[in-house]
């Protein structure tokens, strides 16, 4: 009888980017597949997403970046986290990547990777399979 | 002793380490006893205030507007909100945060997003743990965000020293007001979204049903120390805008004049026994059910009774007296 144990997600938008579509989809198919989502809403900066995560705790963050922004913010984000020692959480970044920014983001440790037109079932499995705890 | 070393950074208010506590005692109930058979001495300083109200009346936004005035008084404020789980797949979408963005990275504010995990009554197995280790961590004040609630999710009013229920104009008229349930637990009643048309009604609506309440002598008394809490205290009312701010000033003189009450009058200690009681209830519950549920699934004599019971020579009552003979408690007749 004893119960899985819940993965929970935090699903973010980094810096001046307004489009959040994609975001709520993602946070409803996760939710769907039985995960804890946490939306924290528009126009986060990288010292709020990463206080979010100490507080929250969460098994993994889903980064949704449509701005072109994604060589800035990643770092810094990726920094901070490096920063505060925090290292069992599965960082993934979707929206608008270029083939060419990807394996650049893929050195500092991000994964992932999901563009327009991907299926919502490759998100959630990607999360399950890549957790770090 | 497993966790000692994150109980000794809790106790020394580092972040992380009330996070990951939090994560352990929602996700394992064991671990939830050995945490807090830690830290059960430190606790006990924190002021704890319930925020409830149905879904839509703007519980995050008036919390959000709180925090800051709290903040200006130089408290630091740890927040959990609870959101429900869905029955269907399990999973929960936590969308309080959204309301609070200008409070994410200071220093004096903790917020965390829970999922009532089925649970009802308004909160999660595990709110009471997390607002004790919030309270370790060094909050002033903790306030609590039910589940949008609808009649009779009244947990928080066993969880908190103070209740505050948020009301909107247009939503229910005047035989909302008297029916049971959240209406008789609540210490302050805010009428939010001031703004709107209707308010003052609300309020006349409000006032109206107190005073039916004062005036009725109580004959029935279920629960004597609820009862002396809802006696003596007649709930204050006010009207707010959570947007504006406007007469936020009257409520935290609200919020403050039933802190004394509760303390100056010796209730608190009443409140704090009942407190007690009714966690014990809980966790009682929670391992008898476990029990139960180890049992029915492990013994064959459980497929045996079932049997008899299709067949009608058992019915389900004394199928349960069996059950609790193997359990091996004592039965008697009011269990």
């Amino acid at each position: 009888m004893e119960k899985k144990r819940k993965i929970k997600v935090l699903v973010c938008k980094p810096g001046l980017d307004g489009h959040d579509r994609g975001a709520k989809v993602i946070a409803r198919a996760l939710r769907d597949a039985g995960m804890e989502v946490i939306y924290t809403g528009l126009h986060q900066t990288p010292d709020d997403i990463v206080n979010t995560i100490i507080q929250e705790d969460p098994d993994a963050i889903l980064l949704s970046i449509l701005s072109g922004a994604h060589n800035a913010l990643c770092p810094a984000i990726m920094e901070k986290l490096k920063a505060k020692k925090i290292n069992d959480v599965l960082v993934s970044v979707g929206g608008i990547i270029p083939e060419e920014d990807k394996k650049f983001l893929k050195e500092l440790g991000l994964d992932g990777f999901y563009g327009p037109g991907t299926e919502l079932k490759t998100i959630v499995e990607f999360v399950k399979n890549n957790l770090k705890r | 002793m497993q966790y000692s070393d994150l109980i000794n950074k809790l106790i020394q208010k580092e972040t992380r380490a009330a996070a990951r506590l939090i994560t352990l005692v929602e996700n394992d109930i064991n671990a939830a006893e050995q945490v807090i058979n830690s830290i059960y001495k430190y606790t006990g300083n924190a002021y704890i205030l319930g925020i409830t109200g149905a879904p839509g009346t703007g519980k995050s936004t008036f919390i959000s507007t709180l925090i800051k005035n709290f903040l200006e008084k130089g408290k630091k404020i740890g927040i959990i909100c609870v959101d429900p789980t869905s029955p269907i797949t399990g999973g929960a979408l936590l969308g309080d945060r959204i309301r609070m963005k200008q409070y994410f990275s200071l220093d004096n504010v903790f917020i965390r997003s829970m999922a009532n995990r089925g649970q009802l009554g308004g909160l999660a197995r595990a709110t009471e743990d997390a607002i004790k280790i919030l309270d370790v961590y060094g909050c002033d004040l903790i306030i609590v965000e039910t589940v949008g609630v609808g009649q009779s999710e009244v947990d928080i009013f066993k969880s908190a020293h103070t209740v505050i229920v948020l009301l909107v104009p247009g939503l229910g008229d005047a035989i909302q007001a008297i029916k049971a349930g959240i209406m008789e637990i609540t210490d302050i009643f805010v009428i939010n979204k001031m703004d709107l048309g209707g308010a003052d009604k609300k309020v006349a609506e409000i006032i109206q049903m107190l005073e039916l309440k004062m005036n009725y002598k109580y004959e029935s008394q279920e629960n004597s120390e609820i009862y002396a809490k809802i006696e003596q205290w007649t709930p204050e009312i006010v009207k707010v805008n959570s947007i504006t701010g406007e007469n936020f000033n009257i409520l935290l003189d609200m919020i403050n004049k039933h802190e004394k009450f509760l303390k100056n009058t010796g209730i608190i200690s009443n409140y704090l026994k009942n407190r007690i009681k009714s966690e014990t209830m809980q966790i009682l519950k929670h391992k008898l059910t476990k029990k139960v549920e180890d049992l029915l699934y492990s013994n064959k004599n459980i497929e045996n009774y079932i049997d008899k019971v299709m067949e009608k020579s058992l019915d389900p009552y004394s199928m349960a007296n069996l059950i609790i003979e193997m359990l091996g408690i004592e039965k008697k007749r009011d269990f």
